[in-house]
């Protein structure tokens, strides 16, 4: 059983604080994503977690252990680097099997630990290259063997495919999720791509400037997100989000545009209050392309920008309250720049965010 | 063309130390001879057999094992130490964050810049006062001196190039902190450890000016300081000399090439990014 507890863990460089504080419960066996721009302190968390930055403040326990002061090898976590940190000097079946011959394992128990390890991931092929002679996909491969060889409490990733091209970015996803059925294990996995998040994380901590924004399902947070910068963060492309201000029970856009908001929201607010309204590009779609049921929805004649034909659904960008809009059109037919078309807005899957604090007026 | 440059130019360097070598196997009458001779017209291994006191008609032999062996011993025991200690600076200064980082390295820097022969007056009045002239270990301490900085700026960029990522999955596959840098870091530097431990020993092995200072009898001479012998009050037996300096140059053409393996493969760093 491996639980990770973070109990108020900050991170300060001299007078310099970039982690705030962070509570954070990650369940035995629970796939945890760490998302969020650069510098917004997930790669430095993760680092507190393996033991390879200093805890400043704060408790974090792994299993039943406060491990504040253990070095990273007393964890029994393991890590996948960004850099995927192979030993350059040794074959890729030493660089499997280093951790399990430093911790005293006999030759002939190390070697089956390796071929299983191999075997899961397909390296049986590369056991005796260096990692110079293999490809970047083989190597993150080798750096997720070495992780899985020593049977760790904790996984950790740190942006392992942020180094490898689109396509074997998508490939190598699908194995990570496979591999985490496949060792049952708990897993804290940073990244700074909002769709690797949603797609493997069992939750996502969302986090900016050292702070947590949100934790959930990646259903929750894309449905419910808890602010405006969560609302832009998560979902691609992201969500439209128009500056308004309350009146009559809707948001009055800076174009004049009136958006009815949904009554339990209107109600707390009173006219003259300053909001932010939100929809995906999916709740916005010209009238007869939509995925929603148009009876509850705004009807607006709008400009095509331009449009980003894809196949299955076409991007519209169009301008909406002073600021360009996305539309997602499906069943798409081919569309000319400057057509006008009817838009329609579901008013159902409309979000509001309070004006002053980006926080979102559901909560 | 610049091939052609290049070549003349590095003929001009090779001149005079192929005149030592060639004059090393000549008979002491070519060396004087005018118009010179260049190519010897008769080899002889008598200049060697010389030195070492074979030839007992021609000179009195030089005490040339002694100073040998004090040159191995002075070279290898302060290279070893510069190199154990410059490594642990160099990785510390590549690795770790501490006040006063920038200043202290650019001290060790600054004291490259003083001239070795400036040091040597006040390295002797303070060596005579602690009784360390003519000492093998005087001059040991003196070559570490001079190596450490230099084996700290060369460790140093070496074990820059190592990505610190390496260290830190050793540490977490289980290493601690000082067996990933002897499993892991230390043999990717290996190649930067070497060149570092050329150079040191170089240095101790060629040194004159300090020695010819600090050393009195075959307790300490050493090699280079060993071919003053041959300048007497009105004679200076250049074969002899010769000779010598031929004997001192081919440990130093041994090592080189022993370690030339190092210098030149300098490691692939597959194991990251690229």
């Amino acid at each position: 059983m491996a639980e990770v507890h973070l109990s108020k863990v900050v991170k300060r460089y001299g007078s310099l604080e970039v982690v705030h504080g962070i509570d954070l419960e990650v369940a035995h066996n629970e796939f945890v994503v760490l998302v969020g721009p650069s510098g917004c302190g997930k790669s430095t968390t993760l680092r507190m977690i393996a033991g390879l930055e200093e805890i400043s403040d704060g408790e974090l326990k792994i299993g039943d252990r406060v491990v504040n002061s253990l070095p990273p090898r007393s964890r029994n976590i393991s890590m996948v680097f960004q850099s995927y940190a192979l030993y350059p000097h040794m074959t890729v079946r030493e660089n499997l099997g280093f951790g399990l011959k430093i911790a005293g394992m006999k030759p002939e128990d190390i070697i089956p630990r390796v071929d299983e390890a191999s075997a899961i991931l397909g390296l049986e092929k590369f056991m005796d290259r260096l990692p110079a002679n293999l490809s970047g996909g083989q190597r993150q491969r080798v750096a997720m063997g070495r992780a899985i060889v020593r049977h760790p409490d904790v996984f950790l990733f740190d942006e392992p495919l942020s180094n490898l091209d689109a396509k074997l970015r998508g490939q190598m996803r699908v194995e990570i999720k496979k591999l985490h059925q496949r060792v049952k294990t708990t897993v804290i996995y940073v990244t700074h791509d909002q769709v690797e998040a949603m797609t493997l994380a069992d939750r996502i901590v969302i986090m900016r400037d050292g702070y947590v924004e949100q934790v959930g399902t990646p259903t929750d947070v894309f449905e419910n997100p808890a602010n405006t910068f969560v609302a832009g963060f998560i979902g691609s492309p992201p969500m439209n989000q128009l500056e308004g201000v309350v009146e009559n029970g809707g948001a009055r856009l800076t174009d004049g545009t009136l958006v009815q908001m949904p009554e339990d929201i209107a109600s707390k607010l009173s006219d003259g209050a300053k909001v932010v309204i939100g929809f995906r590009p999916d709740a916005f779609a010209p009238k007869g392309h939509s995925l929603h049921p148009e009876d509850r929805s705004l009807e607006i004649a709008l400009p095509v920008i331009i449009s980003e034909p894809l196949g299955t659904e076409t991007i519209i960008y169009t301008q909406l309250g002073g600021k360009e809009v996305q539309a997602k059109m499906l069943d798409p037919h081919p569309l000319q720049d400057g057509e006008s078309l009817t838009f329609t807005l579901d008013l159902e899957r409309l979000h509001v965010f309070d004006g002053e604090t980006g926080k979102s007026m559901r909560a | 063309m610049l091939r052609l440059t290049l070549f003349v130019a590095m003929m001009i360097l090779v001149v005079p130390g192929a005149w030592v070598v060639l004059t090393a196997f000549r008979p002491n009458v070519e060396v004087m001879a005018r118009p010179p001779v260049w190519i010897p017209q008769q080899w002889t291994l008598n200049n060697f057999l010389g030195i070492f006191g074979f030839l007992p008609d021609r000179q009195q032999g030089l005490p040339v094992p002694s100073y040998f062996i004090n040159s191995m011993v002075i070279s290898l025991t302060s290279t070893f130490v510069a190199i154990l200690v410059g490594m642990m600076g160099g990785y510390a200064f590549a690795r770790y964050r501490f006040k006063g980082k920038g200043a202290l390295f650019l001290s060790f820097m600054l004291s490259r810049t003083v001239p070795g022969v400036a040091l040597s007056l006040p390295l002797f009045i303070l060596w005579s006062k602690i009784g360390l002239i003519d000492t093998k270990f005087g001059l040991i301490l003196v070559y570490m001196a001079i190596n450490i900085p230099f084996t700290i700026w060369l460790t140093d960029g070496f074990f820059r190039q190592i990505p610190a990522d390496l260290s830190e999955a050793a540490q977490i596959d289980g290493c601690t902190r000082w067996q990933a840098f002897w499993k892991v870091e230390f043999p990717l530097a290996r190649s930067g450890l070497a060149s570092a431990g050329i150079f040191a020993f170089l240095t101790a092995w060629n040194e004159f000016a300090l020695a010819s200072q600090l050393t009195r009898t075959t307790a300490s001479k050493t090699m280079p300081v060993g071919l003053m012998d041959f300048t007497a009050q009105f004679t200076v037996d250049w074969t002899g000399m010769s000779a010598m300096a031929v004997l001192i140059i081919i440990p130093a053409l041994i090592l080189t090439f022993i370690v030339q393996k190092h210098l030149i493969a300098g490691l692939t760093f597959g194991g990251v990014k690229g």
